[in-house]
C-alpha cells in the first residue's frame, strides 16, 4: 500500500499506510494523526483538513480545484502549496507523499 | 415581555431532522414552531452542502442537500409549521409538568409542552479567523456582522474575505468609511461576478484599496485595533493603520446555548438520550439528529428520521395526556390521510 508522511509544525513525522483511492484526510483521521480536523467529514465544505504539500510532490498531486480554492479562502496561512487533504486521493504514484500540517486549522 | 406564543412543540433547528419531526408530530395532531439561526430551512444541507449529493437516504439513490430540503418542505406542508428564522433559543425554563418557557435572542417567548432539540452541530456562528489575540478586540473593533452602518462612518476599515458577504459590505461601506481596504488572498472571488465588477470599479476610481494577502497579526490596546499586520502574497509584510476589521470567513457550528439548559451532555457537546423516545434527562425535552448521543449512535440523516418518529410517540403523552394513541399506517388510515390532505 502507498505510504503518506505527515509532518507536524514541531517537525515530528508520522508515516501511515494508505489504501489506494482513500484520501489523505481519511488516513489522518483513521490513524489519529493530529492537526487535521475535517469538520465537514470530507465534503470539501470547510477548510479544517488544510495541509501543505511537500514541494517535491506538488507536480504529482497537482493543485486545488476551483471549488477547493474557494474553500481554502477559509484556511489560515494559506500558501501556494496549500491543499485540502480530503481532496487528495492516494494512488500508487503518490507512494511516499509528504504533507505538512499547519500550525492551526481554521 | 411580548405575549407568549402557545404551542404543542418547539423544535430547535430546521435541518432535515427538525423538518421531518414536523411530519411525525403532525400525524399525531401536534403543532410545531421551528426556530433556526439561518435564514432558510435545511440546516447543514442548506449551509454546507446544498449542491452536494447525498447517497444514503432510503429510497433516494441520489439527492442534493437542497433537493432533500425542498422535498421535506413539501412533505410537511399539510401540517403548517411556523418558522422563526435568524433567531436562536437562549433559555428554556421549566414552568409546568411538563411546560416550558422558551426565549429567543430576538425576544420571542414560547410556552410549549414539548421541546425538541434538533440543533445538529449547534448553531452556525461566524468563523473566527485563527489570528493570535483576536478575541481581545471582538467587543470593540473586530466585527463579524454589520448591525448599523453608521457605526463605521469616518472609520478606516479593513474587510477580509472573498465571498458575497465581504464584497457586499465592501460596496455598502465604501461611501461611509473614511478609508476602506479589501483584503483577499487571491484574485479570484467566490462572490457574484457582478459585485466583483462593482468592487473593481471602485478600486479603479481610487475610492477603495484592494490588497492581495492575509492578516497575520493585530496590534492595539484596550480592545481597540490600531494596526493590522498583513502578509502580501509576494511575501512582504506591512503594517496597516485601521480602526475596524470585518472578517468574513464563512460560518462554523458551535454548541452555543444548548450547553446551558440543564441537559445531561456527553463530552460537553452531545445531549445524552434514551433510545426508546430520544428524551433527555429532562422529561419533555427531546434531542434528535446529530446533536444527540446514545450507545451505537450514528450521525446519519436516516437515523435522525427514525429518532423523530419515536420521539413523537412519547411527545404525544405530554401533549395529550388523556388520549390513547393507536398506531396507524399512512397507507391505510383514513384519519392520517385526512391530515395529509389526500383523503
Amino acid at each position: 500500500m502507498p505510504k503518506v508522511t505527515y509532518i507536524d509544525p514541531q517537525g515530528q513525522s508520522r508515516v501511515v499506510e494508505a489504501e489506494t483511492g482513500s484520501t489523505v484526510m481519511e488516513n489522518a483521521i483513521k490513524n489519529g494523526v493530529p492537526g487535521i480536523e475535517a469538520e465537514c467529514g470530507g465534503a470539501c465544505a470547510c477548510a479544517t483538513c488544510h495541509v501543505y504539500v511537500d514541494e517535491a510532490w506538488l507536480e504529482k498531486t497537482g493543485g486545488p480545484s476551483p471549488m477547493e480554492e474557494d474553500m481554502l479562502d477559509f484556511g489560515f496561512d494559506v500558501r501556494p502549496n496549500s491543499r485540502l487533504s480530503c481532496q487528495i486521493k492516494m494512488t500508487p504514484e503518490l507512494d511516499g507523499l509528504v504533507v505538512r500540517t499547519p500550525e492551526r486549522q481554521a | 415581555m411580548s405575549e407568549p406564543i402557545k404551542t404543542d412543540v418547539v423544535i430547535i433547528g430546521a435541518g432535515p431532522c427538525g423538518l421531518f419531526a414536523v411530519f411525525e408530530l403532525g400525524l399525531l395532531d401536534m403543532k410545531a414552531h421551528l426556530i433556526d439561526i439561518l435564514d432558510r430551512p435545511g440546516g447543514q444541507c442548506a449551509e454546507l452542502y446544498p449542491e452536494k449529493p447525498i447517497y444514503d437516504i432510503p429510497a433516494l439513490p441520489y439527492v442534493t442537500g437542497d433537493g432533500l430540503t425542498k422535498a421535506l418542505m413539501e412533505q410537511i406542508k399539510p401540517f403548517g409549521p411556523t418558522f422563526h428564522f435568524q433567531d436562536m433559543v437562549v433559555t428554556i425554563e421549566k414552568i409546568g409538568d411538563p411546560l416550558f418557557r422558551v426565549r429567543t435572542e430576538q425576544g420571542k417567548v414560547f410556552e410549549t409542552k414539548v421541546v425538541v432539540v434538533a440543533a445538529g452541530g449547534g448553531s452556525f456562528q461566524p468563523k473566527r479567523p485563527p489570528i493570535a489575540g483576536i478575541e481581545a478586540y471582538e467587543a470593540k473593533s473586530v466585527h463579524y456582522a454589520v448591525r448599523q452602518m453608521e457605526a463605521f462612518r469616518g472609520k478606516r476599515i479593513l474587510i477580509a474575505g472573498g465571498g458575497d458577504s465581504a464584497l457586499d459590505w465592501t460596496l455598502n461601506l465604501a461611501p461611509v468609511a473614511s478609508h476602506l481596504t479589501l483584503l483577499h488572498r487571491r484574485e479570484e472571488f467566490r462572490a457574484s461576478p457582478d459585485s466583483v465588477k462593482k468592487m473593481m470599479a471602485l478600486v479603479g476610481d481610487g475610492k477603495i484599496d484592494f490588497v492581495l494577502g492575509q492578516v497575520t497579526g493585530l496590534e492595539g490596546k484596550d480592545g481597540q485595533i490600531e494596526h493590522v499586520i498583513v502578509k502580501r502574497n509576494d511575501g512582504s509584510v506591512f503594517n496597516f493603520a485601521c480602526d475596524a476589521i470585518l472578517p468574513f470567513f464563512g460560518l462554523t457550528m458551535k454548541l452555543g446555548p444548548v450547553a446551558n439548559w440543564g441537559l445531561k451532555l456527553k463530552d460537553d457537546e452531545l445531549v445524552e438520550v434514551d433510545t426508546a423516545a430520544f428524551e433527555s434527562n429532562v422529561p419533555g425535552i427531546f434531542a434528535i439528529g446529530d446533536i444527540n448521543t446514545y450507545p451505537g449512535k450514528l450521525k446519519l440523516i436516516l437515523c435522525g428520521f427514525h429518532e423523530g418518529a419515536l420521539m413523537a410517540q412519547k411527545a404525544h403523552r405530554y401533549v395529550y395526556p388523556d388520549k390513547k394513541l393507536t398506531f396507524q399506517y399512512t397507507t391505510s388510515s383514513t384519519s392520517l390521510q385526512k391530515k395529509l390532505g389526500v383523503s
